[in-house]
């Protein structure tokens, strides 16, 4: 049985098809990365697994459960994280408040126990700023711990996101473009960090990415779309070789033999 | 500015962040508890009447402020409160279980009103609430063999055992410290993961399902929660007052517990006592410097209304944080004396606004 699993999934949104009969595998412990141009369907995977938008056929299958049929919530409480492509943080709150939201699926107590803050409860949130800590420790990010999200740079938020989806320790994590807007250095400390949570945190990785370096250097194995299509699937370095891959992204022949 | 070394991970969560925040606090309960001796009945009472509204707005607070969901229905509550209190202890039960039935029913309906958030926001949740209020009001007017609809129900004067809070004192002492309990309440939820959860439905709903949060469950919940503790304070003011009737919980009190919790600063508790206590004292403040004023402006019909409205405006306009917000300014410019720059603050909000997608 394979880890992670989409069967023949299509989704159209009125007249338009987003996804046709897209089929893949996720193998646990890889890096598995979706590629292709604006508009091709990457995004709107992640929000099928999200439970965000429904799909019209097919299903996603996370170690032998049926994804299609869980409520949105309930993606998460199952281990599934994820960022944003717009990033989504709680942006009045600091960074160590959005990392400790991440431990909502952790969470044991009830609101009678909440309310006198016994002890049981006082031991779990120990443990929920213990967890916290240790991403906040794993991802440099202490300069920023307790500063309000809504003032960091874009880069820094991106991270902070990328650390509330690790509080979770969630088995799958989705990664919506981790690399947009980021500059140079902050993407070459990226790709180390998806390797160490890939290596030492043992977490599998879909991650949908627009910076061909990054995903050659750090991906197992790729899918390429293109207008809700497969059209590749293999290796990195085959199938960021495929004709029709360039093609999609550089358009024509002639294009692709000028540029 | 003061430096704490942290040794472990309690410290970040507990109540009270340094000695002298505890310090204060206590001090400011024993104040609280030495007023009656210096003040006279009437304005004690005023001051019974902050910590009863504040009891309220706590719970306002959490729904609107924490939650970001805005409810023009909290009078319903608080009447629902006032009369399951009324009703109960007027059948023979002692006022010690009226008061946590008058939240707990309360509570009951806030889950059903809750119901509706699911599918609205904003202005639509706001028309919806108050749908709701119109509906109660009309119950509370019709159903007369129960609530003696307009010619209103006579309430006793609470007690416990023999002990009556008849005096003003006495009732002073009696909201104070359901204030003081609400407020630890509120602060638990708030530090707890059902805090941080309403939290994270204010700032982002998407996200906080991504979280694994139930918008459903905890929409709900902040609603139960808002509506208990409006629900508690309708109880004490239905015995404060020892008569009630519908007129006393229209649509312009849910607009003033709303206007309450904005003065006093969206998204936290010190605003929501700030807030009650700035609308329930402006009037008496209008009404003292009356005196002060030259005779064809004091006598003047209306200007109690029209000062009022425009100290409101005011606030809205020139401290959109409310007066929490002042509060850590003023306190700011202490602490940072005198390297305190006056766009401290403001650069903060340009930000913010660049940052608007």
């Amino acid at each position: 049985m394979p880890f992670f699993e989409a069967l023949g999934v299509s989704v159209s949104f009125g007249g338009l098809t987003a996804l046709r009969r897209v089929g893949f595998e996720v193998n646990q412990g890889e890096v598995f990365s979706i590629i292709g141009p604006n508009g091709a369907g990457k995004t709107t995977i992640f929000n099928c697994i999200s439970r965000f938008y429904d799909v019209d056929e097919g299903r996603f299958i996370f170690k032998g459960r049926d994804l299609t049929r869980v409520s949105p919530h309930s993606v998460a409480e199952l281990g599934i994280a994820r960022t944003f492509q717009n990033i989504e943080l709680f942006r009045n709150a600091t960074v160590i408040e959005n990392l400790l939201l991440g431990r909502h699926r952790h969470r044991r107590s009830n609101l009678l126990t909440e309310v006198f803050f016994s002890g049981s409860v006082r031991r779990q949130e120990v443990g929920n700023r213990e967890k916290a800590e240790e991403v906040i420790d794993f991802l440099d990010l202490q300069a920023y711990r307790d500063q309000t999200v809504a003032g960091l740079p874009y880069g820094v938020q991106k991270i902070v996101e990328l650390g509330r989806a690790l509080t979770m320790e969630p088995e799958l994590l989705l990664l919506d473009e981790p690399s947009a807007g980021m500059n140079m250095e902050e993407i070459e400390d990226l790709a180390f960090w998806i390797t160490d949570i890939k290596e030492e945190l043992g977490i599998t990785i879909i991650m949908v990415e627009h910076n061909m370096g990054l995903v050659q250097e750090i991906s197992d194995r790729v899918l390429a779309l293109n207008f809700g299509e497969t059209i590749a699937q293999g290796a990195p370095r085959e199938v960021l070789a495929h004709p029709e891959v360039r093609n999609a992204y550089l358009g024509e022949e002639e294009a692709f033999a000028s540029g | 500015m003061r430096f704490i070394m942290k040794k472990d991970y309690y410290q970040d969560i507990r109540l009270f962040k340094y000695r002298s925040t505890f310090f204060w606090y206590a001090a400011l309960i024993v104040g609280c508890g030495l007023v009656p001796l210096v003040l006279d009945d009437y304005l004690l009472s005023q001051l019974t009447f902050v910590c009863m509204y504040s009891i309220a707005t706590v719970g306002l607070m959490l729904l609107t402020g924490y939650t970001g969901q805005i409810s023009l229905g909290h009078a319903a509550f608080f009447a629902i409160g006032a009369y399951t209190s009324a009703v109960l202890t007027s059948k023979g039960l002692p006022f010690l279980l009226a008061l946590p039935a008058a939240g707990l029913l309360a509570g009951l309906v806030g889950i059903f009103i809750g119901l509706p958030a699911l599918r609205l926001s904003g202005l639509y949740l706001a028309i919806a609430t108050m749908g709701f209020s119109f509906i109660v009001d009309e119950i509370l007017v019709r159903w007369e063999s129960l609530t003696r609809g307009n010619m209103g129900m006579i309430v006793e004067f609470p007690s416990i055992g023999p002990f009556s809070f008849s005096t003003e004192t006495r009732y002073y002492y009696l909201t104070l410290t359901v204030l003081v309990l609400t407020l630890l309440a509120a602060r638990n939820i708030l530090r707890s993961p059902t805090g941080r959860a309403m939290i994270a439905i204010r700032d982002s709903e998407v996200a906080a399902q991504a979280m694994g949060i139930s918008l459903a469950r905890f929409k709900t919940t902040a609603f139960a929660i808002s509506a208990f503790f409006t629900g508690a304070a309708g109880s004490l003011y239905a015995h404060k007052l020892t008569f009630i009737n519908p007129e006393s919980f229209t649509i312009l009190v849910s607009i003033e517990f709303l206007a309450m919790i904005i003065i006093g600063g969206l998204g936290s508790l010190h605003g929501a006592v700030y807030g009650a206590a700035f609308i329930i004292f402006l009037p008496q403040v209008i009404l003292m410097s009356k005196n002060y004023l030259p005779t064809y402006l004091s006598e003047q019909t209306g200007l109690e209304s029209a000062l009022y409205g425009l100290m409101i405006i005011l606030f809205i306009l020139f401290e959109p944080l409310g007066l929490y917000g002042r509060w850590l300014k003023t306190k700011f410019y202490f602490q940072m004396f005198p390297l305190y720059k006056k766009d401290t603050f403001r650069r903060e909000k340009k930000f913010f606004k660049a940052e608007r997608r």
